[in-house]
């Protein structure tokens, strides 16, 4: 992991080729994580493969309900020259819940993206098929959210249904 | 949501008796593509994989792979339970590697609660890891040959297999989904009589791996249908996110035991089979050679197993021992508050990797303070590695499409999760 | 009409027939029980009998793995739960083949579907194995993604576990094979009005034939 000062620095020269992108630098348990304006994300993984993290080794999001900005999208960067990780956060209100897709820069975020957008209902601009992607393709609601209810439904085992034993009522 | 796909209405506007639609082939020849559904219900599939397949002839020319017909909500339960619970529902995300599954997760909620595995459950840990890793090869390597043909190395290594379970079923009580890494250590120490079964499996192992090797290395039909078949090179799988023995039988030699080390791997001497062009005949025989080198560190395990506890002591984490119950006031508490609400874990956010046999699985816990954690994502390695069926299989036949789909060992369990 | 457990008799009793047959070798029985011993020891049974003895000992289990435990179904057709000597270990294939689906694993809404559609393929007489948790009854998740099994399909046989071990599914099968040799349509069907769950194959549009369906009397190649 790039240390506390190895994070500060790079988020220095990210501010210097981005003014707006960086919102704030955090240092947790040893791992290191930028946290970046939603307009900035490509410009900020491109800068960060040309520091040397070359691989994209997770797209996930979250919902941080009920603090707002509510929906958040986390990349996962890897270098595997420097033996280095690095993670940038992200986070986008419900109503305004659009990213631009990474897909054209980097390929693996194709499905992870569209599970995203599955599960948490964050639009990727740009991705070449943004469809659903677990879920069946006409379902409605995004299950992940928080306050998307858990579900589950009563079992009526047959045997039981043929004798006209309906317990689950 | 209005948004109807692509494929539901291009299923909509297909009509039968329509004249078949011609295509320009380069060679002047007029060909047809054929689009065809691969699936869900497919012998060859391993597991319920749809894969929407355009052929020419015999030559696939496109593949999009439609998942989630396993899809269970895994991380949707997760958040419903406390921290402890979650680890029999994680396990059952990939469910060959369930060990790595709550690995990879009991690893996260350490990092969050800081708090220290003693070495002991850190060596028990990795034994039953490569133990477990060496079962998925196993099955791995049966399906894929009954998927080629070679019919008889499913009862070999399915024998294995059983053996290895038993080790299991004693160390943990269970065959599959065992529990028994839990959040600081793992849940039970060895029993007595373990560590003789072991060894005894690890002395004969070797010789079985050879007898694999004997039937399959140099047979020519193995040779005719693996070798230069669904070759991708490095910087492509790499651009796709690929990890594990796919990124090793390319020639990458990236391993996150040896590169990251975590849970005393780097105690360990061990090598990382690498491959050379990546076809599927070096990603069958890094496979192999990874159960062999799985064999070696088992053996360190247990000629370096340390004394001392199996689970941190730490009372506010993990249940007391029984017998302190009758004695200790405190134990008792300990115990009460753990069992109904769980421990609490200070909030932040964590992304833990471990090598899985299918590549990098990673998991990432947030928590807000609760004792219940408020996301659990689980970064499968097969769910990435789906990506690279496509390009891998252009141009193939539909039977390397067959072995290719074998030979990058997807579990649907998961990548639907 | 209701399953009926059919009374041990005399003659299921090892011993008495034991001590029969040898009398009546000796020449030790007289008229009445000579004749109760020929009747009952000759192979006079029902045709239902003789079919559902035949059909439970016949069974084509369909290769239908979803999650885990067809991990463990897989173990039942290897050597150490040697599913062929009860001859099951033909898994066909095709839903046209095989008469007995075992739903092991959790099936999700997107699957629940195609797993209807699969066993309405199947032909009569087919029977069902619910094999674990989490088909039987949603298992350890109970939330938004899975269904039970029973919620589609009539299920015969539900065998718990999580995943069940192979021999816990063999008893299962077992338990199916004597359940089809005592009665093969096993009651529900009638109670259920589910006889004829078969597919349903769509009419041929009539205005056009498809271009690749042979019609009679074309000898000019199909």
């Amino acid at each position: 992991m790039p240390d506390a000062t190895g994070l500060e620095l790079l988020a220095a020269e990210l501010r210097e080729s981005q003014p707006e992108g960086v919102q704030d630098t955090e240092h947790f348990r040893g791992k290191a994580a930028l946290h970046i304006e939603p307009a900035a994300v490509r410009a900020t993984l491109r800068f960060l493969r040309d520091k040397g993290f070359t691989t994209l080794a997770s797209v996930h999001g979250l919902d941080y309900y009920p603090e707002e900005p509510r929906l958040g999208v986390q990349y996962e960067l890897l270098s595997m020259a420097d033996l280095d990780r690095i993670t940038v956060k992200l986070r986008v209100p419900l109503d305004a819940a659009r990213v631009e897709s990474v897909t054209p820069d980097w390929p693996t975020a194709n499905h992870q993206e569209r599970e995203v957008y599955d599960m948490f209902g964050v639009v990727f601009d740009g991705h070449p098929d943004l469809r659903r992607i677990l879920m069946p393709e006409d379902y409605e609601g995004f299950p992940q959210r928080r306050d998307f209810p858990i579900g589950g439904e009563p079992v009526l085992f047959t045997k039981d249904e043929a004798f006209g034993r309906d317990y689950t009522a | 949501m209005t948004d109807v796909s692509d494929y539901r209405r291009q299923e909509d506007a297909l009509d039968v008796t329509a004249p078949r639609q011609a295509i320009e082939h380069d060679g002047g020849l007029e060909q047809e593509l054929l689009t065809i559904n691969f699936g869900p219900h497919h012998p060859a599939t391993h597991g319920v994989l749809r894969l929407l397949v355009t052929l020419e002839g015999e030559v696939v020319r496109d593949l999009k792979p439609i998942i989630g017909y396993v899809h269970t909500g895994i991380e949707k339960t997760a958040e419903d339970k406390s921290y402890w619970k979650v680890i029999p529902v994680v396990e059952r995300m990939d469910y060959l590697a369930y060990y790595f599954n709550a690995m990879a997760y009991c690893g996260a909620v350490e990092t969050l609660v800081d708090v220290e595995v003693p070495k002991r459950a850190q060596y028990l840990r990795v034994m039953h890891l490569e133990l477990n890793r060496i079962m998925s090869h196993l099955v791995w390597l049966g399906t894929s040959a009954l998927d080629l043909g070679a019919i008889s190395m499913f009862w070999y290594c399915f024998r294995e297999r059983e053996t290895i379970l038993d080790l299991f079923e004693m160390s943990s009580g269970q065959r599959m989904h065992t529990r028994y890494i839990q959040v600081g250590g793992v849940i039970e120490d060895i029993p007595a009589g373990f560590a003789d079964r072991v060894r005894s499996f690890c002395e004969i192992m070797p010789d079985r791996v050879d007898s694999y090797l004997d039937l399959l290395a140099k047979n020519e039909i193995v040779l005719q249908r693996l070798r230069n078949v669904g070759t991708l090179g490095q910087e492509e799988l790499l651009a796709l996110g690929v990890s594990g023995p796919l990124l090793r039988a390319a020639g990458h030699p990236w391993d996150l035991r040896k590169a990251m080390p975590y849970s005393s791997y780097e105690d360990f001497d061990f090598k990382v089979p690498v491959g050379t062009i990546g076809d599927n005949y070096d990603r069958f025989f890094v496979r192999i050679a990874e159960m062999k080198e799985s064999v070696k560190i088992i053996e360190q395990c247990l000629d370096g197993l340390p004394e001392g506890p199996h689970i941190t002591e730490d009372r506010k984490v993990a249940l007391p021992p029984r017998w302190e119950l009758a004695t200790s006031m405190e134990a008792l508490i300990h115990h009460f508050k753990l069992v109904t609400e769980g421990f609490r874990v200070p909030p932040g956010e964590v992304y833990y990797p471990i090598e899985s046999p299918r590549g990098e699985l990673a998991c990432f816990v947030r928590s807000d303070g609760s004792s219940k954690p408020a996301r659990v994502h689980m970064r499968d390695p097969s769910f990435v590695n789906l990506q690279a069926t496509a390009p891998m299989v252009k141009d193939l036949y539909i039977a390397d499409l067959i072995a290719t789909l074998a030979a990058l060992d997807p579990i649907l369990g998961g990548i639907d999760r | 009409m209701e399953i009926v457990k059919r009374e041990k008799t005399a003659s299921d009793d090892f011993k008495i027939r034991q001590r029969r047959a040898q009398q009546m070798l000796r020449g030790e029985l007289d008229d009445a029980d000579l004749e109760a011993h020929v009747r009952e020891s000759i192979v006079t049974t029902t045709l239902d009998k003789a079919v559902g003895w035949a059909r439970g000992n016949a069974l084509f289990p369909m290769t239908f793995g979803l999650a885990c435990c067809a991990i463990e179904m897989m173990s039942i057709v290897a050597s150490r739960v040697d599913v062929a000597r009860f001859g099951f270990e033909a898994f066909r294939a095709s839903p046209r083949q095989a008469d007995l689906l075992i739903i092991s694993g959790r099936v999700s809404i997107k699957m629940a579907p195609v797993v209807r559609r699969i066993y309405d393929q199947m032909l009569e007489p087919k029977y069902s194995i619910a094999m674990g948790a989490c088909s039987s009854s949603m298992g350890v998740f109970n939330n938004y993604a899975i269904v039970p099994a029973d919620k589609f399909m009539p299920v015969d046989v539900h065998v718990p576990g999580c995943p069940p071990r192979p021999e816990a599914l063999m008893h299962g099968i077992l338990k199916l094979r004597s359940m089809i040799q005592d009665d093969p349509s096993m009651g529900w069907r009638e109670r259920y009005n589910a006889v004829g769950t078969e597919e349903l194959v769509p009419e041929t549009p009539t205005d056009s034939p498809a271009v690749n369906v042979f019609q009679p009397g074309d000898t000019a190649g199909a």
